[in-house]
């Protein structure tokens, strides 16, 4: 059976030359890159590369990127890193509600200390009103976390204003961009973004390799205590393979970034456009224009999302749902629920996400299996059976 | 995957799907908020459970749960049946994921529902009663938290509540189907 993988958002396959880059790090160039001797240096070497071609890609210094394992350990680094290191000016920290659950945790645990959150909704589209955050400003505010676009829906956030903003006030901008960059131009100097976190294996790079933009001269708290790797924030021999990948993924993704999106966001609109046409009663989620151009998620009433998941598994296709039963929390998507979609349809989430990979064909086999799916479940759906008893009256 | 085979056989052929018109008991467990809805009916025939018909919104587990429930059910009597068990639906499906075991007891709920149902039907035959009025639940339909004076709105689940006109128990307010009796709001 052929497999169709539209779940770029779990994370994307490895870039080929990506795969080349990093191999001999496995194997014969394995030195330390803290050792002085010829095998550490050459180590060395590589992740400062790493380091020049992450930097790039987001218009960074090379000093103000720290590498880390993932994601939600930059986005941990940074909410904890920067309050704990900042307190004196205040314990206030406002986040958008749809912020991902490595921000929402680590805010959770920040509590603890003492620090206060203020949350600002979005908008059925999942956006943030930059004056929501204007207005939540207070004496006390240190930091403003908005992600730069979501994963769930896909939904670009106005970050350059909410950015400026911050700037105005002297308040530190964090945002998570593990899904947009490498996905869509990202330039933290042209936004004012002081920290933002990444994360390879959202485009093409591998697993395990991730880092955080600190903007330079602002203070954190080292988030590993030990050595003095990544200029002592944070300890621990490098993941160099994991790096030297990343850093390839993004040289990459800064000469092919344009010409990918082109691409995917064609058959992605295709997609937008077509899926809701072949049933009834499926909802597109997330912003119609602003979102990233790889991704396109759906509500699919009366049915619900990990139903849906294991038949479109048996016919190949790989995607995704923020339905209570797929999350092993059994909650369903707090970034559905915030954009005002009730339990029920939030139950229906679907997310297919293209990779570069993904062929008209594939949109079109997805296309003509999509509706008996729904129908098969939609005949033994008691919700669906009540709308239409309603229809009836 | 994460299922058994016997898990996905129930999943992908499902026994004994649909609505019957003339059920001798109906019976529904379960709602949106975790994700899953579950309506049982049967028809009884010398006490025994004669037929079953399901319709399940949930996940994989929820609608193989469903189908194996309404199998064991078919031919036991209404005693035995009342005696199937979370566990034991889920002993004969070859296991559920641990955090899936909830969707077992939704399963056996549903169907001990709808013979209760039928049970209170052959009582009210014997005895026609007066009106029943429920009693006002203070607890939220949804998640179960209780809801705190006269507020009428469920801090967990964020959502607005109304006593529903026939029952008065609380449903939401946005609903067309109270999750108690299952009175249908007329829409306006």
């Amino acid at each position: 059976m052929k497999r169709i993988y539209l779940d770029h958002i779990a994370g994307t396959p490895l870039h080929p030359a990506v795969v080349d880059a990093l191999l001999p790090y496995l194997k014969e160039k394995y030195g330390n890159p803290q050792s002085l001797h010829a095998v550490g240096q050459e180590a060395l070497q590589a992740i400062e590369e790493s380091r020049e071609k992450v930097a790039r890609l987001i218009n960074a210094g090379t000093s103000e990127i720290i590498f880390t394992s993932s994601g939600s350990e930059a986005n941990n680094f940074a909410l904890k890193g920067l309050a704990l290191a900042h307190q004196s000016g205040g314990k206030h920290i406002i986040l958008s509600s749809i912020e991902h659950q490595s921000v929402l945790h680590s805010a959770k645990n920040l509590e603890k200390f003492g620090f206060s959150f203020s949350y600002i909704p979005v908008d059925r589209y999942g956006r943030v009103d930059p004056e929501d955050v204007h207005k939540a400003i207070t004496d006390e505010t240190i930091l403003v976390s908005v992600m730069f676009a979501n994963g769930e829906v896909g939904t670009i956030e106005p970050i350059g204003k909410i950015a400026g903003i911050c700037r105005e006030r002297d308040i530190l901008f964090f945002t998570d961009a593990v899904d947009a960059v490498g996905n869509i131009p990202v330039d933290v100097k042209a936004l004012n973004i002081d920290a933002l976190s990444l994360a390879g294996d959202q485009f093409y790079g591998p697993k395990g390799s991730a880092a955080l933009y600190l903007k330079k001269g602002i203070r954190i708290l080292p988030f590993i205590d030990g050595g003095i790797q990544e200029n002592g924030r944070r300890a621990g021999t490098e993941n160099v393979p994991a790096i030297v990948g990343l850093g390839k993924a993004a040289e990459i993704a800064l000469e092919e970034m344009e010409s990918r999106a082109m691409r995917v966001k064609t058959l992605r609109n295709k997609l937008i456009e077509r899926l809701p046409q072949t049933a009834e009663h499926v909802f597109l989620t997330g912003h119609p224009e602003e979102r990233l151009p790889h991704h396109s998620s759906f509500c699919v009433e009366f049915v619900e999302g990990e139903a849906m998941l294991l038949n479109l598994d048996m016919q190949g296709i790989s995607a995704s749902s923020g339905s209570a039963c797929t999350s092993r929390a059994l909650k369903a998507s707090h970034v559905l629920l915030a954009m005002g979609i009730d339990h029920a349809l939030a139950q229906g989430s679907l997310v297919f996400s293209l990779i570069e990979e993904t062929n008209a064909k594939d949109i079109d086999f997805l296309l003509e299996v999509f509706p008996p799916i729904i129908e098969r479940l939609r005949k033994m759906s008691p919700l669906y059976t009540q709308y239409l008893e309603e229809k009836k009256k | 995957m994460i299922y058994s085979e016997k898990v996905m056989d129930h999943f992908q052929n499902p026994r004994n799907v649909g609505t019957m018109e003339d059920a001798d008991g109906v019976g529904q467990v379960g709602n949106p908020v975790c994700g899953d809805v579950m309506t049982f009916y049967v028809k009884v025939k010398d006490n025994r459970i004669h037929d079953v018909k399901f319709q399940t919104f949930g996940c994989g587990a929820a609608i193989a749960v469903s189908s194996m429930v309404s199998e064991m059910a078919i031919g036991k009597t209404i005693e035995e049946a009342l005696k199937i068990t979370n566990k034991s639906v889920a002993q004969e499906l070859g296991g559920l994921p641990k955090n899936k075991m909830h969707c077992s007891n939704l399963g056996a709920d549903a169907l001990h529902k709808a013979i209760e149902n039928y049970q209170e039907k052959q009582k009210a035959k014997e005895n026609p009663p007066e009106k029943l009025k429920a009693d006002k639940s203070c607890r939220c339909p949804y998640c179960e938290e209780p809801i705190e004076g006269m507020e009428k709105y469920c801090e967990i689940c964020k959502v607005e509540l109304e006593d529903c006109p026939e029952c008065n128990m609380p449903m939401n307010k946005k609903a067309d189907t109270c999750p108690h009796c299952g009175a249908t709001k007329v829409r306006v």
